[in-house]
């Protein structure tokens, strides 16, 4: 047992690969809680995709990617909000054109335009293959995006749960929104690289769900939320190194097997 | 409920002059396809009372509401809650809004006293970590809407009732002076409503302004001691008794009001003609006797006898 | 110099593949066109995206084991329609969130069971699809497919609008909403396969939603909207693969961009709903509407 453990980390990759899963996984953890609350699933799964096109702009004019990636992933959400606002036709269907349309943009571009990123890249990410200047640039964004998330929690929970009340002591709530919003853009941004839009998107859903239905408090859920994540995120790097599979979707899978523990624990607020 | 009424509030709960006052004059609120909500609506209340926003669903009270909450920008007129524009009371904590029920997510994990402590955020730093005065005040809170025992339920698990008086709680702790209440009273048994009634008159006993949006028109004259009628703009404002008609009721409601009316010699033996009128919108109905269906029904235990 | 212009625009249909590539390309187009007029109105978009994505591990063993494609990938759609109705059932969970988790986590699964075995089945086909060297077996199932659904949708689209917008009156007649939901479902589950060999797994979100977000933008009556929408699926769908030929790659990323383009132009100049129609009525109410 301890040899199953101590043989990964003798490596410096595998070092590197758990920070930076731990990383990702706190950060989007901490986010999945205000979006499954808000409703915003679609919105983790449309900003990760719509990235796409500012990554491989930003490629082309020799800017860093992440910052084309965080100007797509907003423009993403400025351009629904502004369609949605502007038509009659309704936010999910918005979202789905815009996100879509950009990623096929991406795309095209993509195979246009020779980038060394290859297409698992993307997908998978890369988490056994990051630089220790990777694992301190997605530190640099997650830190501060989760320590502002977790002490401005009530206000933001509030803004999630009552908008009208969050008004009435003086809170702006579209602009707490919208901060959410740029943090959501930033995490995954920063987590992209590391960890893929597979495992980005799922990351940014299940630990909420999971928190959701085992908990009766927001404190609790976002406890349960971000050491299922933590802890599937170390499971699945070092059980990739001794299986030889694709290390992202093993840690969404074992994301997900947390679910049914879960419920049973929450089962009082079973239907 | 009746253990809450005891002492009266302590000397710093009292409202400070001029807090309990709403003055809307000539508001609209136009949306962006073009649509007038409300248009040129005007009325002032200026003491401790609770004042009924009469209206049929999509009569445009909650875009008045959501005006009134600094939600929505509003074309032209001006509105001033205890005698300061609408963000500058939102700050001071002067406002309370208690939603309905459809609005809010009771799925949400949150408990009661989490609620409450809702309240004391405008009171609380940025971090909002609770202070003694804090704790207090949602205690308090709580014991006055009859909820203490309850404080460690999650909101999904209460009743209709109590789901409401979670979230008076909630404004009480806030310590606020102007309390809008949007439908109140929907999916709530006659007992409750009694109870949240009674409340409500101990918090207007207070120095608190209340005002209620409902379409129940069998319960305004209850509990209302004025009323606005409103459809687009304000049709008719004052007293109940003097406003609260069967003719400025069908000017309000149009064809949206079952307007009954019974009576006539020809149906009695005796000379008493007991006519009977009865206004529903397929809510609580409102009856009116006499002649001129003008008297309203009278509330249990002031029976007089009818003219 | 006109004739080296025509000869150069005609070359891609010199091709069999590129000619069975536009025309396959734009019957799925216009079927999933055809879906998603009812997608869009009932805001079911997510669900688009999440059948498309919960298919593909049956997709994955499909391939592992030799079975058609289109087998696993119903079955997949099965489990995912039946898991996500269980969570919605014994959870509190939002349906965005019940939805999100359960494909997201076959989506992954299924991506695990082709790590295990990569040299099985192309990464690259089911994520970005492959029409322009689709294989003559799946040609037949993809427009097998495609025509059983388009016949179905001809038959029954009056009963399934009913079923969706006013299912009390839908009952009253005579029809069963829950069969006619089932029926739709397993309908959009095999439109989605069908569509995962143009445009891939991510962009089958794009072809049963946005062609009736911009059929909604053109006209206010369903029955046209549905004409509408199947005319834009179809055309931007061949056109995507026509001009693909060009780029020598991408088509399912052009006929998803040739969808959102049509979107945009309808979203501003759209003669009722677009944007430019509602600045010219915004300027012309406050230019007439001026005692305040």
């Amino acid at each position: 047992m301890i040899e199953w453990l101590a043989a990964p980390l003798a490596h410096d990759f595998m070092v590197r690969g758990l920070i930076v899963a731990v990383l990702v996984g706190t950060g989007c953890a901490v986010l999945s809680c205000y979006l499954v609350l808000k409703g915003w699933s679609l919105m983790g799964d449309a900003i990760s995709h719509a990235v796409l096109p500012g990554i491989v702009l930003a490629h082309v004019g020799g800017l860093p990617m992440k910052l084309g990636a965080l100007v797509a992933g907003l423009g993403c959400a400025l351009a629904t909000g502004y369609i949605r606002r502007n038509s009659r036709v309704r936010e999910d269907a918005v979202l789905a054109v815009v996100f879509a349309g950009m990623f096929a943009a991406g795309l095209v571009l993509f195979v246009k335009v020779d980038t060394d990123q290859h297409l698992n890249h993307v997908l998978f990410g890369n988490v056994l293959g990051v630089t220790w200047r990777e694992v301190v640039e997605t530190g640099l964004v997650v830190v501060p995006v989760v320590a502002l998330a977790l002490l401005r929690r009530r206000d933001l929970f509030l803004v999630c749960f009552d908008p009208g009340h969050a008004r009435a002591i003086g809170l702006d709530a579209k602009r707490l929104e919208i901060a959410l919003l740029v943090g959501l853009a930033l995490v995954i941004v920063a987590a992209l690289s590391a960890a893929g839009i597979v495992l980005v998107v799922a990351m940014l859903i299940a630990p909420g769900a999971i928190g959701f239905v085992a908990t009766r408090r927001f404190d609790a859920m976002i406890a349960v939320a971000a050491s299922v994540s933590i802890g599937a995120s170390v499971l699945g790097v070092l059980a990739s190194f001794h299986l030889d599979v694709a290390t992202a979707p093993l840690i969404v899978v074992l994301q997900a097997a947390c679910f049914l523990p879960a419920l049973w624990i929450g089962r009082r607020a079973v239907r | 409920m009746t253990e809450a009424l005891g002492a009266p509030p302590p000397a710093a709960m009292r409202a400070p002059q001029e807090a309990a006052s709403l003055a809307v004059v000539d508001v609209s609120v136009r949306y962006a396809n073009g649509v007038a909500a409300v248009e040129r609506a005007s009325f002032t209340l200026d003491r401790p009372t609770i004042c009924g926003l009469v209206g049929v669903n999509g009569s445009g009270k909650s875009s008045l509401f959501k005006a009134l909450m600094g939600f929505v920008p509003t074309g032209g007129g001006t509105i001033r809650i205890a005698g300061l524009p609408v963000e500058r009371a939102l700050k001071r904590g002067l406002v309370a809004y208690v939603p309905q029920s459809e609005e809010v997510d009771w799925n949400f994990p949150v408990l009661v006293e989490d609620v409450v402590m809702m309240g004391r955020y405008g009171h609380m730093g940025l971090l909002r970590i609770p202070r003694a005065a804090d704790r207090a005040a949602v205690d308090v809170a709580l014991a006055r809407v009859g909820m203490a025992e309850l404080r460690h339920r999650q909101i999904g698990e209460l009743s209709g009732g109590q789901k409401k008086r979670a979230f008076l709680a909630r404004a009480l702790a806030q310590g606020a002076w102007v309390i809008l209440l949007d439908e109140p009273f929907t999916g709530i048994d006659l007992t409750t409503e009694q109870a949240i009634v009674e409340l409500m008159r101990e918090m207007r006993d207070e120095g608190r302004l209340m005002l209620v949006s409902t379409h129940n028109l069998g319960s305004v004259p209850e509990f209302c001691d004025q009323v606005v009628l409103f459809n687009r703009t304000v049709l008719a404002f004052g007293p109940t008794e003097t406003t609260f008609t069967a003719e400025n009721l069908a000017r309000t409601f149009g064809a949206a009001l079952r307007h009954v009316r019974l009576g006539g010699a020809d149906l009695h033996d005796d000379a008493d003609a007991r006519h009977v009128t009865v206004l529903t919108d397929d809510e609580r109905p409102l009856v009116l006797y006499g002649a001129r269906g003008r008297q309203a029904v009278v509330p249990p235990g002031q029976e007089e006898a009818p003219k | 110099m006109g004739g080296e212009v025509l000869e150069l625009l005609l070359e891609p249909f010199a091709y069999s593949y590129m000619a069975r590539a536009i025309w396959v390309s734009a019957l799925v187009g216009g079927v999933c066109a055809f879906l998603s007029c009812y997608l869009v109105l009932k805001g079911w978009s997510l669900m688009g995206d999440a059948l498309s994505h919960a298919v593909v591990p049956g997709v994955a063993v499909a391939y592992l084991v030799k079975l058609p494609y289109a087998a696993g990938a119903f079955a997949a759609g099965l489990l995912a329609a039946l898991a996500m109705a269980a969570v919605q059932r014994v959870t509190l969970l939002r349906e965005d969130a019940a939805i999100g988790l359960v494909f997201t986590t076959m989506f992954a699964a299924g991506l695990l069971i082709v790590s295990v075995n990569p040299a099985s089945v192309s990464v690259q086909t089911i994520i970005m699809g492959n029409v322009l060297a689709i294989a003559d077996e799946d040609v037949v199932q993809v427009v097998g497919i495609a025509a059983v659904a388009l016949a179905v949708l001809l038959l029954r689209w009056r009963d399934l609008m009913l079923a969706f917008f006013d299912a009390s009156h839908a009952q009253a007649v005579g029809l069963s909403p829950w069969r006619l939901r089932v029926l739709f479902f397993v309908l959009l589950s095999a439109c989605t396969v069908a569509a995962l060999q143009t445009v891939g797994a991510i962009m089958v979100i794009a072809m049963v939603v946005t062609p009736g977000a911009t059929a909604y933008l053109l006209t206010d009556r369903f029955g046209r909207m549905l004409v509408v929408a199947v005319l834009i699926g179809t055309g931007t769908a061949a056109s995507g693969a026509y001009v693909s030929y060009f780029l020598d790659g991408a088509t399912g990323g052009l006929i998803v961009v040739a969808q959102t383009l049509a979107f945009l132009a309808a979203f501003a100049f759209a003669p009722k709903h677009g944007r430019l129609a509602a600045w010219r009525r915004t300027r012309a109410a406050s230019s007439g509407g001026a005692d305040r």
